[in-house]
């Protein structure tokens, strides 16, 4: 008995970081690219709820969890055109701008959902999953990790991807010019605007397709302001991770795992107080920068427009 | 002259209440209706003004918080957790002291505490950026989260209300609240918390305009390097703009516990800090500008939230307006910092 206990429990807590940890995921790595290139993207939170609200019209109408995924991710890229029109083409101010668009996302989006279906509550079918072969039948690790939606195989990949574009890449270099000595990679014949542009819009995708998975995968249903904090999350999970993507995975994997526990706990019988619960990220991340925390590794001119002869737009 | 105010101020306004026209429109409400409500009840109606000046006083404090530390180069964004732990400490004291001694030195105790509260829930940001070079826009958003879900754990364990099963803390008897002021013009129903926020902005900005401190401050906030190599204690400086400023946002939540809300309910959040934080950069961190874009916000949060009753749309129209007229007064300061240059550079 106390042995299935724990498997339950073990499954729960792993299924439930994987799935509120997947949207940190996809969210983070977008925004370490953006904030490389030299952009705080503070509307990521937008994008993410943007993506969330365009994937559930689109999975809805279609009756295709995919359409889902490409709407999601197509909105949270609109977004953050308008992000990288305004911050980056115009210069503005990025904190303004940036919580400009989530303020805007936020009451559009829950003004066409009060519209169509504040009566309804329309409900997604679950998502489709793939057993990997051979995998999915172990105990606990098995339904956790390996029968799961393509989309969740398809984050880690991005990981591997993302330290390849870092490291082998002419646009990796790019990224890091842009973000660390813009002017340079200006007089090296770069564009500091295409580069951070597209960065940008890699960070709208992320967040798109982050959301999505939140309704798709997880809720099944869109509600309101839902991502609730996760876009501000996942730019912490991305300042943290010191442009290692790797360190986005381990981050978002134990926030998912803290933020699904208490459902967990409740799984083994155990009624522990969600607020406690909710706290020990946070307070892991902060003993973490306590003990070992030293300068800070963020680009030097993050957050700083950048226009040529005038390098740090003021 | 009139240039510079189309640009800095009428189009951007235009511009925003131009498309939400458009979306009203779409929706199916008449726009002018909405918009004659939003200025008659915001604005011209003695209760909606009331309303509106009373929301300015938690804003106005955070506003001055925001100064303070932006100025200042530190990037505290741990206000909201600021704020909520402050306004819960200040409604967990309150109903207490208030039978124990005279009315206003239960309030000086409930912002003395509150401000305290604020301000120690930023040492540890403020310790890890002034002696371990930590990123504080990391360390402090942490906190806030983490002060967030404690002040929630506060509520429901410790401050509970026994009389009630709402996860609340014991509701403030409006007799105990602070004062109303205002009695010939305004009706007697406006907070006086909103002199305590005005106050505060003003005082933060005369001292970093106009004394040594708040020079100093300044030059950190310029540069931190070339401020150690003037001799300034830049550490200690850090700690210092850290602890007043968090001592600012939770002022604010006392004001707003003390003048408006009479309790904290378990899981609100009114968020104010992410609100503020785009009207302070367009004010340019300048007291005086920041008092007139946060009078602007309440007036079209107060006029939007009674229009929506009223016409049956959601409240959520004025999200976008505010959002559309941020990045309006953003492009617009833009368009008017470019005319200047080629001005000056063709003079």
């Amino acid at each position: 008995m106390m042995e299935l206990m724990t498997t339950a429990f073990a499954t729960a807590l792993l299924a439930g970081a994987v799935t509120a940890g997947v949207p940190l995921l996809l969210a983070g790595l977008g925004e370490q690219m953006s904030q490389k290139s030299g952009v705080l993207n503070i509307g990521l939170e937008g994008m993410m709820l943007a993506g969330a609200y365009a994937a559930f019209v689109a999975a809805l109408g279609t009756g295709d969890p995919w359409w889902g995924f490409a709407a999601g991710m197509v909105a949270g890229m609109g977004i953050a055109a308008l992000m990288a029109l305004l911050a980056v083409c115009l210069g503005l101010n990025q904190i303004v701008i940036g919580i400009a668009l989530l303020l805007g996302v936020e009451g559009a989006t829950a003004i066409l959902h009060h519209l169509a279906f504040a009566t309804t509550y329309p409900r997604l079918p679950p998502a489709p999953s793939w057993a990997l072969p051979g995998l999915s039948h172990l105990p606990v690790v098995g339904p956790a990790l390996f029968d799961r939606s393509p989309v969740v195989y398809a984050a880690v990949a991005l990981v591997a991807v993302m330290v390849w574009i870092d490291r082998r890449t002419g646009f990796g270099l790019s990224l890091r010019a842009a973000g660390e000595h813009p002017s340079a990679l200006d007089a090296a014949g770069g564009s500091v605007v295409r580069t951070r542009v597209a960065a940008v819009l890699a960070a709208g995708a992320g967040a798109g397709l982050g959301g999505a998975f939140m309704v798709i995968v997880g809720a099944g249903i869109f509600v309101p302001f839902m991502t609730n904090g996760a876009g501000f999350i996942a730019i912490v999970l991305a300042m943290l991770a010191r442009g290692r993507p790797l360190m986005v995975l381990c981050g978002a994997l134990l926030f998912g795992a803290c933020l699904s526990a208490t459902t967990a706990l409740q799984v083994a019988g155990i009624d522990a107080p969600t607020d406690v619960v909710q706290m020990l990220p946070f307070a892991a991340v902060l003993l973490v920068l306590a003990i070992f925390g030293q300068g800070g590794a963020l680009p030097a001119a993050l957050g700083e427009a950048w226009t040529r002869g005038n390098p740090l737009g003021k | 002259m009139t240039g510079r105010f189309i640009r800095l101020v009428a189009a951007p306004l235009l511009l925003a209440l131009g498309l939400t026209a458009c979306m009203l429109a779409l929706m199916g409400v008449d726009p002018l209706a909405y918009f004659g409500l939003v200025v008659q009840r915001g604005l011209l109606s003695p209760s909606g003004l009331q309303a509106a000046i009373t929301r300015m006083a938690p804003l106005l404090l955070v506003a001055a918080s925001l100064i303070l530390a932006f100025r200042a180069g530190i990037w505290n964004l741990g206000g909201d957790g600021q704020y909520l732990l402050g306004a819960v400490i200040a409604a967990a004291i309150a109903p207490a002291l208030a039978g124990m001694m005279p009315h206003w030195l239960a309030w000086l105790v409930c912002f003395a505490a509150a401000a305290v509260t604020g301000a120690v829930w930023s040492l540890l940001p403020a310790w890890l950026r002034a002696r371990r070079g930590v990123n504080e826009v990391v360390s402090s958003l942490m906190m806030s989260f983490l002060g967030l879900s404690l002040a929630n754990v506060l509520i429901k364990f410790v401050f509970q209300d026994p009389g009630t099963t709402v996860p609340q803390t014991v509701t403030l008897p409006v007799a105990d609240r602070l004062p109303r002021i205002g009695d010939g013009l305004l009706g007697g129903a406006v907070s006086s918390g909103v002199l305590v926020g005005l106050l505060a902005v003003l005082l933060v900005h005369g001292v970093m305009t106009r004394t040594a401190f708040g020079l100093r401050l300044r030059i950190v906030g310029a540069n931190a390097r070339a401020a150690v190599h003037a001799g300034l204690d830049v550490p200690r400086l850090t700690m210092v703009v850290f602890g007043l400023s968090a001592g600012l946002a939770g002022l604010a939540g006392a004001v707003d516990v003390l003048g408006i809300q009479g309790n904290v309910r378990a899981g609100w959040n009114p968020a104010y800090g992410l609100m503020v934080v785009p009207l302070v950069f367009l004010a340019r961190f300048n007291g005086f500008a920041a008092i007139v874009f946060v009078f602007l916000f309440s007036v079209l949060s107060v006029g939007g939230e009674s229009a929506a009753r009223r016409l049956g749309v959601p409240n959520y129209v004025t999200l976008v307006t505010v959002a559309i007229l941020l990045i309006g007064l953003a492009v617009g300061e833009a368009l008017d910092r470019r005319r200047r240059a080629t001005k000056a550079a063709t003079a």
